[in-house]
C-alpha cells in the first residue's frame, strides 16, 4: 500500500476510468437523445454530440405538449407528486424511527424486547411479500389516487428504526443522567439531546429515504388511477406507447433527464452531511 | 441546610430468593457543609450509594434524608443535588455555556440570573474564555471544571462526585484536588465524593467512610481511621505500603506466629488468636528485637522501603519497614533487628477482623 508503483497507478486510473464510463455514459447518452428531434433519434446512427431541439423538447414535456402516441401527462405536475410523496416518506420514516427507538432503547415496557424482534423480522419481509393485503387496506380505506396512500404504506422502516437504536445505544448512560438531575424529562431529552446527537445520521438516512421515495415504481402503480396523481417515473414508462404507435423518444428523455434532477440535488446538497453520517459520530 | 442522613439503606438488584444484595444496611449521619470521601476497592457499592443518594438507583431498602426530607421517591431533579460524573456527561452539541445553562432554563430561571450565575462559576473556574466553545475542543482538566460549573450554576444542598479525577493525568489531578477543596472552603457546600484512591480520600476528606464489600467499615476524620483502624480491611487498605498484618497467638507479653515466639513491648490486650499490625514507619531498626531477613530494598528518595521476612524460613511473614533513605542502608541476606513502641501496635481479632482494644 505504502509503495507508489507507477503501474499500478496507471491501472488504478484505468479501472476508474471504466467504472466512471459504465456509469456516466447512459446518462450522457439520455442527455443527448433529449436534445434531439424524434427523427434523428429513431434513424440508425444515433447523434452522439447535444442536437438543437433541446428547448423544444424540454418545454413540451413540461406543458404536456408533446407529439406522439403515448401519454401526455404533464410532467410538472408528476414531478410535484413524486417530491410531495419522497418527502413525506423521508421525513415521516425518519420522524417514525427516531420514535419508536427512542422508546424501545430508553423505556421498560412490558413485551420490550417482543416489539423490537417483531421490528427486526420485518426487515427480512420485501415490500412486494405484503403487496396484495396492503392493496387492499388501502382501497378499503379509500386512500386510492391520495398522497397518504402514496406515502403511509412506505413509513414504516425497519431499517432506520434499528440505525437509530445502535446509535442509542451508544450514547453514554451518564448523558441521561446528567439530563436527569438536570430536571430534562423524557421528551425534553429526546428533543434536546437525542436528536441534536443524531443529526448526521438523521442526515444520512434522509438522503437514502429521499432516492427511496423517489425511485417507487410498483407500489404507485398499485395505487395511483388518475392521470394527475401519478410520480414521474410512472409518467417516464406511460409516455413509451405501445403497438404501432411512435413513441416522441427526445420527449421520454427529457423526462428521464427531468426526473434525475432532485436525487442528484439531494445527494450533492447533502453529501458531507451523508459521508460524515455513516463514518463518525459525534462524541 | 445540606445536611444527608443515611439510614440502615439496602440496595438489592432483582427480587425475591435470587435477588443480589450488594449495600448491607449502610448508617451515616452527614453535617451541612461536611467534605466526606466514600473510598474503597472496586465493587465495594461506593458508587452505588452515591447514586442512591443522587436518585439515579432506587433505594431497596432503608431510608435517605437531604436537609431533613426523606428524598427515596424524589426524582432527582427535586433532591436539591448536582452530581459531577467520571467521564464528565456533558452534552457534546452544546457549547459551555448551554451545558451549564440547561438546568437552569428547563427550571425556567429568568435569562438575566441564567447568565449571572453562569459567567460567576466561569470566573470561580476560569472557563470565561471558552464559554462559546464545544466540549470536544477542550482538554480534560477544562471538561472537569465545565462539568463542576454545571453543578456550581445549580447551587445545590449537595455535591456528589463520582470518581471524577479518575479521567485525569497524574498531575492534573493533584492541581484538581486543591482546586477541589478550595471550592470547598469557598461554597462550603456539602460534598460526598467517591474515589477508590486513598491519597484523594486523605487529602480531601474531613470525614472519610471506608467500604468493603457493600459494608460501612469505618467513618471518621482521616487521622482517626489512620491512626485507629476499625478492622483489618481498613488497615490493609489505608495507607502505603499498607500496614504489616501479623496473625499469631498472643500470651501476655509473648506473641507466637507457628513456632517462633517474640517478646512483645507491652502486653497484648488479651489473650488467643489475634492479628498483629504495625505501621512500616513505626518498625524501628533496634539493637534487638524480631529479626528480619531482608529479601528487597527500595530507594524512594526521602526514605527506604526494606521488604523481608520475619520468622524461621518456613511460615515466614513478609514484612516491610519504612526508614529514612539516610539512615540504614541494609543490604539483601542481611539479617536486621525490628522494635515497635507500644503505641504503635494495633490489635484486631483474629476471626472476626474487628480492632481490639
Amino acid at each position: 500500500m505504502v509503495e507508489r508503483r507507477p503501474i499500478l497507478g496507471i491501472l488504478a486510473h484505468v479501472v476508474l476510468i471504466l467504472g466512471v464510463l459504465i456509469v456516466a455514459l447512459p446518462v450522457y447518452i439520455t442527455f443527448v437523445a433529449s436534445t434531439h428531434a424524434n427523427e434523428a433519434i429513431i434513424h440508425p446512427p444515433m447523434p452522439l454530440t447535444p442536437g438543437s431541439h433541446m428547448i423544444e423538447n424540454y418545454t413540451a414535456v413540461l406543458t404536456g405538449t408533446q407529439e406522439g402516441g403515448g401519454s401526455k401527462a404533464m410532467v410538472g405536475r408528476m414531478m410535484l407528486v413524486s417530491l410531495v410523496t419522497a418527502l413525506v416518506i423521508a421525513i415521516g420514516k425518519i420522524a417514525i424511527s427516531l420514535l419508536s427507538a427512542f422508546a424501545i432503547v430508553y423505556f421498560r415496557f412490558p413485551f420490550r424486547m417482543f416489539f423490537f424482534w417483531a421490528i427486526f423480522v420485518t426487515l427480512m419481509l420485501p415490500v412486494e411479500v405484503r403487496i396484495a393485503p396492503t392493496y387492499k387496506v388501502v382501497s378499503d380505506l379509500g386512500m386510492l389516487n391520495t398522497y397518504a396512500g402514496l406515502t403511509v404504506p412506505l413509513i414504516a422502516s425497519a431499517t432506520a428504526t434499528f440505525l437509530f437504536r445502535q446509535f442509542f445505544l451508544t450514547v453514554p448512560d451518564e448523558l441521561t443522567e446528567a439530563s436527569r438531575i438536570d430536571g430534562a424529562g423524557p421528551l425534553r431529552f429526546f428533543w434536546d439531546v437525542l436528536v441534536p446527537l443524531s443529526r448526521t445520521s438523521i442526515a444520512a438516512l434522509f438522503v437514502i429515504q429521499f432516492i427511496y421515495g423517489w425511485n417507487q415504481y410498483l407500489w404507485p402503480l398499485l395505487v395511483t388511477t388518475s392521470e394527475d396523481m401519478y410520480p414521474v417515473v410512472i409518467g417516464i414508462k406511460r409516455m413509451i406507447s405501445g403497438g404501432d404507435a411512435q413513441t416522441e423518444w427526445g420527449a421520454v428523455m427529457a423526462t428521464a433527464m427531468l426526473a434525475m434532477i432532485p436525487p442528484a440535488l439531494v445527494v450533492l446538497l447533502m453529501q458531507r452531511w451523508f459521508v460524515k453520517g455513516l463514518v463518525d459520530t459525534e462524541k | 441546610m445540606g445536611a444527608i442522613s443515611i439510614r440502615k439503606v439496602v440496595k438489592r438488584y432483582g427480587h425475591g430468593p435470587k435477588a443480589n444484595q450488594v449495600i448491607h444496611g449502610v448508617d451515616a449521619e452527614i453535617a451541612d457543609g461536611e467534605f466526606i470521601v466514600i473510598v474503597g476497592p472496586s465493587g465495594c457499592g461506593k458508587s452505588t450509594l452515591l447514586r442512591m443518594v443522587a436518585g439515579l438507583e432506587e433505594i431497596s431498602g432503608g431510608e435517605i434524608s437531604i436537609a431533613g426530607r426523606v428524598v427515596n421517591d424524589i426524582e432527582p431533579s427535586e433532591r436539591d443535588i448536582a452530581m459531577v460524573f467520571q467521564n464528565y456527561a456533558l452534552y457534546p452539541h452544546m457549547s459551555v455555556f448551554d451545558n451549564m445553562a440547561y438546568g437552569l432554563k428547563i427550571a425556567k430561571v429568568p435569562v438575566a440570573e441564567i447568565k449571572s450565575r453562569v459567567d460567576k462559576a466561569a470566573a470561580i473556574l476560569q472557563l470565561g474564555p471558552y464559554l462559546a466553545r464545544k466540549p470536544r475542543e477542550l482538554s480534560g482538566g477544562q471538561r472537569q471544571r465545565v462539568a463542576m460549573g454545571r453543578a456550581i450554576v445549580r447551587q445545590p444542598a449537595v455535591f456528589l462526585f463520582d470518581e471524577p479525577l479518575s479521567n485525569l493525568d497524574a498531575k492534573l489531578r493533584a492541581g484538581t484536588r486543591l482546586e477541589i477543596q478550595k471550592l470547598h472552603r469557598e461554597l462550603g457546600v456539602t460534598s460526598l465524593f467517591v474515589t477508590h484512591d486513598q491519597v484523594e480520600a486523605m487529602t480531601l476528606a474531613e470525614r472519610m467512610i471506608v467500604m468493603n464489600a457493600g459494608r460501612m467499615e469505618q467513618i471518621g476524620t482521616p487521622e482517626e481511621v489512620y491512626a485507629r483502624p476499625a478492622t483489618t480491611f481498613v488497615a490493609g487498605f489505608i495507607g502505603a505500603p499498607p500496614m504489616n498484618l501479623l496473625t499469631g497467638r498472643a500470651t501476655g507479653q509473648r506473641f507466637a506466629m507457628g513456632d517462633v515466639a517474640w517478646l512483645l513491648p507491652a502486653p497484648a490486650p488479651r489473650d488467643g488468636e489475634l492479628i498483629l499490625g504495625v505501621r512500616p514507619e513505626h518498625l524501628d531498626i533496634a539493637n534487638s528485637g524480631w529479626p528480619l531477613t531482608v529479601d528487597v530494598v527500595e530507594m524512594l528518595g526521602a526514605e527506604r522501603l526494606i521488604h523481608g521476612r520475619l520468622g524461621a524460613s518456613t511460615g515466614a511473614v513478609q514484612v516491610t519497614v519504612r526508614v529514612e533513605s539516610t539512615s540504614h542502608n541494609a543490604v539483601a541476606g542481611q539479617v536486621l533487628q525490628l522494635a515497635a513502641a507500644p503505641e504503635h501496635l494495633h490489635w484486631f481479632d483474629a476471626q472476626s477482623g474487628q480492632r481490639v482494644g
